[in-house]
């Protein structure tokens, strides 16, 4: 029997307001657990197809659906139930600098609580005790009390995965996770998303510039050119010479 | 081989034409305005002697004098300090709704400008004036004014801090299911408040220095034994005056200093 998939994508198409075409006519099913990575060129709408997941960018017409819901007419607090189910990893970390790394991990938790709660740090014991868990996990909780920006990029971005285990998520996004880090931490992040996908069966989508990278970690690669799907292949069809064409026949259009 | 094409600069480009064209407008505003302000610049040479004379007159201090406006002195430093913490207080939720980056509605944000500049726009003497005749001659009406007076700076400066900020961290609270206010206190504060500190020490340094003057009009503090030594054509008590104001405002730019470095 096939599993309802976790995400859905239904004619999508997305049109910037200057008419630039970020998707078009999208069709994607994805099974809950799956790692998916997606490949294409800077502009190719990668980023944009993952922001639409989490409603970070509206589509113009088609239809998404999350755990069978369609999700664009969602508003308010439903909106951000969706996003607390949905966790995102960016390029640059995206951690407030000046704070400690204990209040950057809570921030994940914020969704959980009331806005007035939130003001006052009123976090339960126990929410305290998963923010030393997630860093655990990510195998940081020395650095519990360090300023952000005191860490590394590797270690940023470790703590931002630990932020995103706050929300408990059955998602996670990840928006070129390793674009600004060195081989060794690269694999650092790599593996911290692939354990968070194994062993909590988290769905993991991830963008990534690196083929090798894609093929190591995927279970599955879809390709983007130009807005359009135009390569998705599970992991065991994939060719070396499959993904050069994703690259390179768009390096001769342009 | 071929010469590789590269795209050609519009004519307006390559002569500049912005760039000559502004420095004339400035140039041409600089010498009309001078022209019917009927402003003599010759004047200011000519008599150049007579301030001289003033500065010889004050090169006495009377430095018994000191201990007559210590008392006043510590009054003016209270008031610019209470008027700077209220009007800077009110300052934050303004210059959060003026920030073009965080409040999209440009409806809101125009209004919330449109006051800001209002306030901005009374002269702070003017606010003085009306404040003593409300409450009296004392200090009172001097918080009161330059808490109006601070609030009009202040969320200007702080709302300009705001736009600057880095919105990666913005973006990773929404990801998160984060409400608005939420975001701006873990997002947007931390990033900002070692900038507001310090130009909330600046402020505070200009209103010890407008308070001086807002004595004048029976506002409390300093001011008033500023006036009285003037009137008096005392300057070696001005002097004294002057140097004291001179000596806090050193004293809060070193404070000033300190924190923003100990706080980046």
């Amino acid at each position: 029997m096939v599993e309802a998939p976790i995400i859905s994508f239904k004619n999508v198409n997305k049109i910037y307001s200057n008419g630039t075409v970020g998707l078009k006519d999208i069709n994607l099913e994805i099974p809950q657990g799956q790692f998916l990575v997606v490949v294409g060129l800077s502009g190719a709408g990668k980023s944009t197809l993952l922001r639409t997941i989490n409603r970070m960018h509206e589509i113009t017409s088609g239809e998404i659906k999350i755990d069978g819901e369609p999700i664009q007419t969602y508003k308010g607090q439903a909106l951000r139930l969706l996003r607390r189910k949905i966790g995102m990893i960016f390029q640059g970390f995206n951690l407030v600098n000046r704070s400690s790394v204990e209040r950057n991990v809570l921030s994940g938790r914020v969704s959980y609580y009331p806005t007035w709660k939130t003001l006052c740090g009123l976090f339960t014991q126990a929410d305290r005790e998963m923010a030393v868990r997630s860093l655990q996990r990510v195998n940081l909780a020395d650095k519990l009390y360090t300023r952000a920006d005191e860490l590394s990029g590797g270690q940023q971005q470790r703590v931002a995965i630990a932020r995103t285990l706050m929300q408990e998520p059955k998602i996670i996004l990840a928006d070129e996770p390793v674009a600004s880090l060195d081989p060794l931490t690269t694999k650092a992040v790599m593996d911290t998303l692939q354990r968070l996908n194994r062993e909590d069966n988290i769905t993991v989508i991830v963008n990534l510039h690196s083929v090798p990278l894609a093929r190591q970690y995927a279970d599955r690669i879809i390709g983007l050119q130009a807005g359009q799907l135009v390569y998705d292949r599970p992991i065991s069809e994939v060719t070396e010479a499959d993904l050069n064409e994703i690259y390179v026949t768009e390096a001769v259009q342009a | 081989m071929s010469i590789p094409k590269v795209p050609r600069r519009s004519w307006i480009q390559r002569w500049h034409v912005k760039g000559i064209v502004v420095t004339g407008l400035l140039l041409i505003l600089l010498v009309t305005s001078s022209r019917m302000t009927g402003v003599d610049v010759g004047m200011f040479f000519s008599n150049f002697g007579q301030f001289l004379n003033l500065l010889v007159r004050m090169s006495h201090p009377d430095w018994q004098y000191a201990n007559v406006i210590v008392r006043p002195l510590l009054e003016t430093i209270q008031m610019a300090i209470l008027g700077t913490t209220i009007g800077a207080a009110f300052a934050v939720p303004f210059a959060v709704l003026s920030a073009s980056n965080l409040i999209h509605n440009r409806f809101l944000r125009g209004l919330t400008r449109l006051f800001l500049d209002l306030v901005r726009t009374l002269p702070d003497l003017l606010l003085a004036a009306i404040f003593v005749a409300v409450f009296g001659i004392g200090s009172t009406a001097g918080v009161v004014t330059l808490a109006i007076f601070s609030f009009g700076m202040v969320s200007k400066l702080f709302y300009e801090v705001i736009e600057t900020i880095d919105m990666g961290p913005l973006e990773a609270l929404t990801s998160v299911g984060a409400s608005k206010v939420t975001i701006i206190w873990y997002a947007v504060l931390p990033q900002i408040l070692n900038q507001f500190v310090s130009y909330f020490l600046y402020t505070l340094e200009i209103n010890v220095r407008a308070s001086t003057v807002l004595g004048y009009l029976g506002a409390g503090g300093i001011g008033v034994f500023l006036q009285r030594s003037l009137s008096e054509f005392n300057y070696s008590q001005t002097a004294v005056i002057i140097l004291a104001t001179l000596a806090v405002v050193l004293v809060i730019d070193g404070v000033s200093n300190h924190l923003r470095r100990v706080l980046l």
